[in-house]
């Protein structure tokens, strides 16, 4: 597993390929839209998609935990797919979210999903965080410097050999970073859509998800 | 014993100047015995009209209230075009009969009026009709139901359309027991299989085939172009001035395709050439419907002179002055090119006119095996495959919504459709368990369950949004995420459609060709694809997938033997003879029941070509497992291409020792493991689940966008996998894979009849046989592995190109 490395606001941040953030000096592992429960939440509206989702999400988690040994773990909004969410949890994978967050501090980020803190779930509920030079929120500002955010799902496309490889990514450029969505049953938004586009006027760089490292194109503004 | 028309009956026809036909007299004494008819007669040969006839004399004797006769076709147009066809008998007669047609276009209106006064004849589609039957009152109004016509049957059963409908015919026969069949059909590779399907107990059961004779066979010829005989591609363009000039030589032309792209390119290639503007137009599937009815329209008026069309032709209602059809390109079956020859209308005693134009040498080889296999009457086509389980799933939550139902009693209403024989109760309970909670090992949705289970153990809909959302969702035809093609600016008018993965590929100021011009690429809005007229460069053209037929197993097994036996050659072009007589010089022959493969180094690689003859689809199967073989051997395969015809691969190392990459074995973990990760398992598994009701096409309320049904279907596929890989619909999607798709049988054949018998010949350079595949390489090839080593390369590159050594962290 290769991390790519970037700076940001004079921080030194790694990039997993599993699609979390790491700033080293600080020890501090940051994911994106876990939509947890999405898959009963479907369910609720008829569509009975398999249950499993949120242990495989939180099996990803957990790895990253392993892997990375943060002391803070930030997640940055819509970690639940609804403010019922947390309820909605099999008790097996309840147990499982408690004994991550006694390992580690977790700020949860509120997000649009989630905008009220999850009932029974430890750690610290905020709209924004700050921690140095960088600031974490659910979604992107019109302006920012050093920011850390989700929300989007980016995706990119590259054509390759007569096809397209389409792979979750990050997006970079000077002040700002957009994580992939780190949950199971999460699709994506092409990064060439103007939601993301307007957010990166001078272009930047996409990291394509791999499975032992990460791809990195420029992006270039449209 | 035949029937004899009633006088009014008999004077109409004698008006028309017609005389009753006989089949369509053993129709009606079938009829009116009760008994049930499968019709099978070509094109032209006044078969709807047999269909009809009972019914038409039935009301006339005893005019009645309510619905009498169902006419069930798989087209939507033909159901409109049948309904006027039919006015004319019923006006000029002035029988008391009121017909209307229900179709998915069809207004609520016009629904309100058809539910409170039921017409005598309805004209519908399978999906219509699914719709109808989920309604609480279908009971009620099916039960005076006396006949079933159901036209085209052989393009609807073995589909999953077909599997749909005869679900739909086991629950009217549990509606109307009394209700006679009457199956329409072309002729085909397998009566007895659709004489079951037509079926009131899906085993053939009380059904009477009734068979017109095919008339005069045929008249097939071959045409190739002018100046050379190309060695590779299948446009066929460069028969386009002799293709031009048969046109020019007949009335109306309908000049057959096999692609999409295939017929944007001729279209274009024959403008460049028709000095005379001849009106010639384009016809294909992915065209706007209003600009397809007009090219049918002119048609039918005699205003053109030609038509380039793809399958979108094959099926509908005769066009009358159809003179001639030219099939450009193989024709892939002996079946489908009967199909296309009948579209060439004629009377029953005058042979239809057809030319096949071969676009290259292999192609003038299948042209003739077809030829051949058209003349021994040699039809192909697979016997259908058992109904698909995502189907009957739909159909049991569609048969909850029309009241509660005894699972014992839907087990058996559902055996006696043909394709569902044989279903198991263990597979039939494993459907019902999907449709109740989804069917997981993880109980986790029982308080969000679907259906639920009365005292008496019946089975009932939860709620009418899980109803109404059912109905919003039926049928079983699921589309490539598509985007439509506008004209950019306010009132641009609409083309049609291209698939989403194909503009992805564009930027804007690219040219294509669509529609049968030339267009500029302006940008995507939401879901349109906005373009000008115009433009400079290269244009592209979209393909489609799936868009291709592979070679039918028959027509393989004539091309190899004809190879084989030179005596035969003398039929042939010179270019052709000359090119065979070369290979048998300088290689050998593919044998009958042997595996012929080649190697030679070429460049600083080393090719195999290995000559199987067993279609596209298979080959493709076989070029993936075959390289993952030769990478076990350290042979270091770099790609494959495959025709229909060959599979040719190559590698960086010499391939020695060849027969043991085409040992059985190979059908086992290679396969497992490549199928649950190709991209065709996949496609496939998006089909089941959104078929099945896992995933819904339409809410209520709001249109989801078709491209996260893509998304959503392949996490879902990932996570089913992994966490229950027997879970009903991950067997249903390999019962589908396994069945039409993949062609793993034909796979399976060719190993087991050549074990043993690879012949092997190390060449010091190409073949002539493998020049054709060579020249396939670069325009279409594919990887040994998918993603991740494709972006690695493209990353490396991109990087050297922009001069971007490997960074220490991008610095922002």
């Amino acid at each position: 597993m290769t991390l790519a490395p970037l700076h940001l606001a004079g921080e030194r941040l790694m990039l997993d390929p599993a699609g979390a953030l790491v700033w080293p000096a600080r020890r501090l592992l940051a994911v994106a839209d876990l939509h947890l429960e999405k898959g009963s939440a479907a369910a609720s509206r008829g569509a009975l998609l398999p249950p499993w989702d949120t242990r495989e999400t939180l099996d990803r988690l957990a790895a990253l935990l392993r892997r990375h040994a943060p002391r803070t773990v930030v997640a940055v909004g819509d970690s639940f797919h609804d403010a019922a969410g947390a309820s909605r949890l099999l008790a097996a994978d309840a147990v499982r979210l408690a004994a991550m967050t006694a390992v580690a501090d977790f700020v949860w980020v509120l997000g649009n999903h989630d905008p009220t803190p999850a009932q029974c779930v430890r750690g610290n509920f905020v709209l924004e965080w700050r921690a140095g030079p960088l600031v974490f929120r659910h979604q992107a500002a019109a302006s920012a410097a050093g920011e850390i955010s989700g929300h989007f799902h980016p995706k990119a496309a590259v054509p390759v050999q007569g096809t397209m490889v389409s792979r979750p990514c990050f997006v970079a450029d000077a002040r700002r970073v957009l994580l992939p969505a780190l949950g199971t049953y999460t699709g994506g938004l092409d990064v060439r859509d103007p939601a993301i586009a307007r957010l990166f006027p001078r272009g930047g760089r996409v990291f394509l998800l791999g499975r032992e490292r990460l791809f990195s194109f420029p992006y270039a503004a449209r | 014993m035949a029937a004899v028309l009633p006088d009014p009956f008999a004077a109409w026809f004698a008006r028309q100047g017609w005389t009753p036909r006989p089949h369509q007299l053993r129709v009606l004494a079938a009829a009116q015995a009760g008994r049930s008819v499968l019709l099978v007669a070509p094109t032209g040969g006044g078969k709807t009209l047999a269909g009809f006839l009972p019914t038409l004399i039935e009301l006339h004797a005893t005019p009645r209230a309510g619905l009498h006769t169902l006419y069930v076709s798989p087209l939507k147009a033909l159901a409109a075009d049948i309904a006027r066809n039919l006015m004319r008998p019923v006006r000029e007669l002035s029988l008391d009969i009121t017909i209307a047609t229900r179709t998915g276009d069809t207004a609520a209106a016009e629904r309100r009026r058809q539910r409170a006064a039921p017409p005598n004849i309805l004209l519908t589609t399978p999906e219509s009709l699914a719709v109808l039957l989920t309604d609480p009152e279908a009971a009620a109004r099916f039960a005076p139901l006396t006949a079933i016509v159901i036209d085209e049957v052989h393009a609807l059963a073995g589909s999953k359309r077909g599997d749909q409908f005869s679900l739909c015919l086991a629950r009217l026969a549990a509606l109307a027991p009394a209700a006679r069949r009457i199956g329409l059909s072309a002729t085909v590779a397998h009566p007895a299989a659709l004489a079951a399907y037509v079926s009131r107990d899906g085993a053939g059961g009380g059904v009477e085939p009734i068979k017109v004779s095919d008339g005069t066979p045929p008249d097939i010829s071959m045409i190739l172009p002018g100046d050379r005989l190309p060695w590779s591609g299948h446009m066929g363009l460069a028969a386009a001035p002799e293709i031009l000039a048969r046109i020019r030589s007949a009335g109306m032309t309908i000049v057959f395709v096999n692609t999409r792209a295939q017929a944007e390119l001729l279209f274009q290639e024959l403008w460049k050439l028709n000095d005379a503007t001849l009106p010639i137009a384009i016809h294909h599937g992915s065209l706007e419907p209003e600009q397809r009815r007009r090219v049918e329209q002119a048609m039918a008026e005699g205003r053109l002179r030609a038509v380039v069309a793809t399958s979108s032709l094959d099926l509908g209602i005769d066009w009358g002055g159809v003179d001639q059809v030219l099939q450009v390109g193989a024709p892939k079956g002996v079946s489908r090119l009967l199909q296309r020859v009948g579209r060439a209308n004629h009377r029953m005693d005058e042979a239809s006119r057809a030319v096949l134009v071969p676009a290259n040498r292999f192609e003038v080889l299948e042209c003739e095996a077809a030829i051949l296999g058209v003349a021994a009457g040699e039809l192909d086509g697979d016997p259908p495959r058992p109904g698909g389980l995502d189907v009957l799933a739909q159909h049991i939550l569609g048969m909850a919504c029309a009241g509660p139902f005894h699972p014992d009693a839907l087990y058996e209403e559902v055996r006696r459709a043909a394709p569902y024989r044989a279903l198991s109760r263990q597979d039939f309970d494993d459907v019902v368990a999907f449709v109740e909670t989804g069917g997981y090992a993880l109980a986790a949705y029982e308080r969000w369950r679907k259906l639920f289970r009365d005292a008496e153990g019946r089975l009932h809909v939860r709620s009418d949004r899980i109803a109404r959302q059912h109905r919003m969702n039926i049928g079983t035809i699921v589309e490539e995420p598509l985007l439509k093609v506008r004209y950019a600016g306010r009132g641009g008018g609409t083309l049609g459609e291209v698939e989403e993965y194909f503009v992805n590929m564009l930027t804007p100021g690219d040219t294509f060709m669509f529609a049968g011009r030339l267009l500029r690429f302006l940008g995507l809005r939401e879901t349109v694809c906005e373009v000008a007229d115009g433009g400079d460069g290269d244009p592209k053209v979209p393909a489609y997938a799936g868009g291709r037929m592979p070679l039918t197993t028959g027509l393989a097994d004539r091309v190899r033997a004809m190879l084989h036996d030179a005596a035969t050659w003398g039929a042939y072009p010179e270019p052709v003879q000359e090119w065979l007589a070369l290979q048998k010089k300088r290689s050998r022959l593919p044998g009958r029941d042997d595996l012929l493969v080649e190697t030679f180094p070429r460049g600083n690689r080393f090719y195999l070509v290995a000559y199987c003859f067993e279609g596209r689809n298979a080959h493709q199967t076989l070029g993936m497992l075959v390289t993952r073989r030769m990478e076990r051997f350290g042979m270091v395969p770099l790609g494959f291409v495959a025709t229909d015809y060959v599979l040719a691969c190559w590698s960086a190392r010499e391939p020695i020792g060849v027969a043991r990459l085409f040992e059985q074995d190979m059908l086992g973990d290679d396969l497992e493991a490549w199928m649950a990760e190709s991209s065709m398992l996949r496609r496939t598994f998006r089909n089941v689940a959104v078929i099945a009701g896992l995933i819904e096409r339409h809410q209520p309320g709001a249109e989801k966008n078709r491209r996260q049904v893509t998304v959503n279907s392949d996490l879902i596929y990932d996570v089913l996998r992994r966490h229950q890989p027997d879970h009903i619909l991950l067997r249903a999607t390999h019962a589908d894979a396994a069945g039409g798709l993949t062609d793993v049988g034909r796979i399976a054949g060719l190993l087991a009849r050549v074990r043993g018998r690879v012949r092997h010949m190390a060449l010091s350079r190409v073949s002539p046989l493998a020049v054709p595949v060579l020249l396939e390489i670069g325009r279409e090839s594919v990887r040994g592995e998918e993603g991740d080593d494709l972006l690695l390369e493209e990353a490396e590159l991109v990087a050297e190109a922009m001069g971007e050594g490997e960074p220490q962290g991008w610095l922002f």
